[in-house]
């Protein structure tokens, strides 16, 4: 740009353009307006060159304020708790109700084990600990469970990234009950989180395939006959649960979580949903 | 303040037409209700027609994105959409009201807005003016602060209008956008769409026939998933002569066109 110094324009090419100098040409004014759309630092300079040399654009920018103040709509804006803005852009509200429900079994379960404590029955916060977020994941990402889910899914949002940040809610949400829940029923917590994570993730590796919705009521069924059941019957705890079943807990973590990473792109549709 | 040229902006398009569809399948649950659909629709205001059930919800899901065509090619702003087309660059440039649409009851009208803007990944500096313009332009600045719940059916139309339009997409899709609308926002949402067709592709899927006539640069009539005409509206009026069943010239052209391949198909069986 003629005139410049530096990155910045320069003063006097500032004050020509501030006082319509007609020698400027087209193509300099043109440079100068988009250098300046991006420059504070030069905007300033217009400024006070604006108020030395031309005051009276001063005084009509004043009257012009006034009267935009005059007319301006009286209601501000209501400022919502930036707190609550945040919470939003990581669960929709959709997903309150099942967030709520899972803990509520979660504690409801905590009540029973406290009743039958002293008789040999296996821990029911236990035992329902790995599907007890199936609940809230599965509302995170399906259509129907989600009022504005169709509109959603044709966002470039719409993704693992979305399904990965309500999943934490969910899991953030229910990990301290169950915890708490484990500690007071004298459960190590690592016996009853790391079947919860697993399962979780599974979900969401399964759900690529099958829609979460589906992968939720496959694994929860599974789980409630191959393991609740059972153990109610028998009144023993099911050996899936025992300490020596954690490598198969963690490994079925790592391959479910591989499994997502790979099958990523899964989720910029909703299958299952969609699917005939 | 105007925003400065980008080199987005004067890039050429790569493309011949925003939507490019070629023998086009899509199900819809177990029918198929596009079989074999050819539509090429470039910058305007397209004002989709037919008869309930003729695929035009299931047509403008599959261009939104929703539903993975079955077969045949679809080109969006020249990319070709399948298996492994990454979708995302492609969505930012999409708006799109479903024909029921959903929302959460607490969200004020604003945050709708600013919610979908979020999710379409606009920059967030520019989010509060885009939201702003959104609101203006359906005509709900007064109401911008209202919850979801407290608006009618109509607003809630516009405020679905209002989310689409919210990054000046290049390819608009509108489902039934004038349910619910009275007549006076009707006239109203008539120029927006002439306003917005001066930029973007706009498809407008409806079947109140004078609103095509009165807005749209365009008409595609489908019938049983399969296109039966494209042509300007001018060309479906004069289609139509006193025998058909109608009370403008453009319905009767319409019930014409729908008449002929019915009539044609059943003469064949």
């Amino acid at each position: 740009m003629t005139g410049t110094t530096g990155p910045h324009a320069a003063r006097d090419l500032i004050t020509a353009y501030v006082t319509g100098d007609t020698t400027l040409s087209a193509d300099t004014e043109w440079a100068l307006e988009a250098h300046l759309e991006n420059c504070g630092r030069c905007r300033r300079h217009v400024a006070e060159a604006v108020t030395t040399h031309t005051p009276a654009v001063n005084t009509l920018l004043d009257d012009v304020w006034a009267e935009v103040d005059a007319t301006a709509l009286d209601r501000p804006a209501p400022v919502r708790s930036p707190l609550l803005h945040k919470a939003r852009r990581w669960a929709p509200p959709s997903q309150l109700p099942w967030l709520l429900m899972s803990v509520l079994v979660i504690l409801s379960a905590l009540g029973i084990d406290m009743l039958a404590r002293g008789k040999t029955v296996p821990s029911l916060v236990l035992l329902l600990s790995p599907v007890v977020p199936l609940l809230g994941v599965a509302a995170a990402w399906t259509q129907r469970l989600d009022p504005m889910g169709e509109l959603t899914v044709t966002t470039p949002r719409a993704g693992l990234r979305l399904v990965l940040r309500r999943t934490a809610v969910v899991l953030g949400a229910v990990i301290p009950v169950l915890a708490v829940a484990g500690g007071v029923v004298g459960v190590s917590p690592a016996l009853c989180l790391l079947p919860c994570l697993a399962f979780t993730v599974g979900t969401l590796a399964l759900g690529t395939v099958t829609g979460v919705r589906r992968a939720a009521e496959l694994l929860g069924t599974a789980w409630v006959f191959v393991a609740i059941i059972p153990s109610l019957f028998t009144a023993r705890l099911s050996v899936l649960l025992a300490p020596q079943s954690m490598p198969v807990w963690a490994l079925a973590l790592t391959v479910s979580a591989l499994a997502i990473t790979v099958r990523a792109r899964a989720f910029t549709t909703l299958p299952g949903t969609e699917l005939p | 303040m105007v925003r400065a040229v980008t080199s987005a902006d004067l890039a050429p398009t790569t493309y011949a037409w925003h939507i490019h569809a070629r023998d086009l399948r899509v199900r819809a649950g177990r029918r198929t209700a596009v079989d074999g659909l050819d539509l090429r629709l470039g910058q305007g205001v397209h004002g989709l027609l037919g008869p309930n059930g003729a695929g035009k919800t299931t047509l403008i899901r599959s261009l939104a994105t929703v539903l993975q065509p079955t077969g045949g090619e679809l080109e969006l702003l020249g990319r070709r959409i399948g298996g492994r087309t990454d979708l995302r660059p492609l969505r930012r440039r999409i708006g799109y009201l479903p024909q029921e649409f959903g929302y959460y009851p607490r969200f004020t009208l604003r945050e709708f807005v600013e919610y979908m803007a979020w999710l379409k990944k606009m920059d967030a500096r520019q989010v509060p003016d885009a939201v702003q313009r959104a609101i203006e332009r359906v005509g709900l600045a007064d109401r911008a602060h209202d919850r979801m719940k407290t608006l009618s059916g109509g607003m809630l139309r516009r405020a679905g209008i209002a989310q689409a339009i919210v990054n000046d997409p290049d390819v608009l899709l509108l489902d039934e956008p004038t349910v619910g609308l009275d007549p006076a926002q009707r006239l109203e949402f008539r120029t927006l769409l002439r306003d917005l067709g001066e930029q973007a592709c706009v498809l407008v899927s409806t079947h109140l026939v004078e609103d095509v006539a009165a807005s749209c640069t365009n008409v595609v009539l489908v019938d049983e998933g399969r296109m039966v005409f494209q042509g300007t509206p001018e060309e479906v009026a004069a289609l139509g002569d006193a025998r058909d069943v109608g009370d403008s010239p453009i319905e009767r052209g319409y019930t014409a066109l729908l008449a002929r391949p019915r009539a044609r198909r059943e003469a064949g069986r």
